[in-house]
């Protein structure tokens, strides 16, 4: 089905900022859909509609912001007990090593809880506000859609780390969560997309810089999340006062 | 050339219908209650909106349960989508027109 955006886009500015146009708007409620105005107002509201039907768009930008902080958190943790590791224990504490890693696994599941937890209330929030029930037919597909490339990942991950290939481990992470974006961004706010192709290349990258799993960890969740965060609440949630302005003038 | 007002489809003439149509276009199949939050509207209201399309023959209905309660469902037909696409196309002329 294709719509042509491009020329509602074109349109909407001159159609609706121009005072004589106005005017038409105005009395285009006594003829229904006899004029331009009417037919743009009316091509929005399919547009509207076809987008809430078929994704999940009370994602928060603090969400974002939030996982991020939370990821450098569990970065800096997991930084300062490797150093410990090595400056303490290493070659002289034996089995240091499994606590180490027992360690680590505790971090990175804390993080995901506590990221998640975040991004799920900052959601509950905004769809609170916004009057859209959080769980829906579109929330499950986002769900279902993001959560298979992660789990195999997981799987994948799990796997590393029984074998001792620690080196893959965290561009893994990267790349299978940035797969699950990829695919997730169809089903939610199609800016995701570009998060996802972020992770991508950091984690590829990372394949060639193994030692240096960490940085990139807190580059791809931490620095990554926070701009897409930051992003998206600069480009939808902090313009939702002015829409209503927009909103207003519009019904005078 | 033909006045592209005579193009729109009468049966989209309300934008609750519209609205069912837009949503039915991007999923397979919607039930009662999904487009009932989605377009904020009564059972009543819903209701009589999907009977005028169904009896257009734009949406097949199909009436199910989950466990005791009903479960109806509704899915786009062939002849929807196009008569649905053709109303979008007469819109886009109608943008058109002031060019």
């Amino acid at each position: 089905m294709k719509i042509p955006f491009n020329l509602i886009k074109k349109h909407s500015a001159e159609l609706f900022a121009n005072a004589e146009n106005c005017h038409l708007l105005c009395i285009s409620k006594y003829f229904l859909m006899s004029n331009p105005a009417q037919s743009l107002e009316t091509l929005h509201d399919i547009k509207r509609m076809m987008e809430r039907s078929s994704r999940f768009i009370s994602l928060s930008g603090w969400s974002g912001i939030a996982a991020g902080g939370c990821a450098l958190v569990g970065a800096g943790l997991a930084h300062q007990r490797i150093v410990h590791y090595y400056q303490t224990e290493y070659q002289v504490v034996p089995g240091a090593i499994k606590e180490l890693k027992l360690d680590l696994i505790l971090i990175a599941g804390l993080t995901f809880v506590a990221a998640f937890v975040l991004a799920i209330f900052f959601t509950w929030v905004k769809s609170k506000k916004e009057g859209v029930a959080i769980w829906g037919a579109t929330a499950r597909r986002l769900m279902w859609n993001t959560f298979l490339p992660l789990a195999a990942g997981g799987f994948l991950i799990w796997h590393l780390i029984e074998n001792n290939v620690y080196g893959i481990v965290a561009p893994a992470c990267l790349i299978f969560y940035g797969l699950a974006l990829v695919n997730g961004s169809k089903y939610t706010m199609g800016e995701v997309r570009w998060l996802g192709y972020g992770e991508l290349i950091l984690g590829i990258t990372n394949l060639w810089f193994p030692g240096k799993g960490i940085i990139f960890w807190s580059l791809g969740f931490g620095l990554l999340h926070i701009i897409y965060g930051f992003a998206m609440w600069w480009k939808y949630d902090r313009v939702s006062v002015s829409d209503d302005n927009l909103q207003g003038v519009k019904a005078d | 050339m033909k006045n592209p007002i005579e193009q729109l489809n009468k049966v989209f003439d309300s934008r609750i219908r519209l609205g069912i149509m837009s949503a039915l276009i991007m999923n397979n199949r919607s039930n009662f209650n999904d487009l009932k939050e989605l377009i904020q509207v009564t059972d009543g209201n819903l209701a009589s909106h999907m009977k005028t399309l169904e009896e257009a023959g734009y949406i097949q209905v199909e009436k199910g349960f989950i466990g005791r309660k009903t479960n109806t469902t509704y899915a786009i037909t062939t002849s929807g989508k196009k008569a649905f696409k053709s109303h979008l196309d007469a819109l886009e002329k109608m943008i058109r027109s002031i060019d």
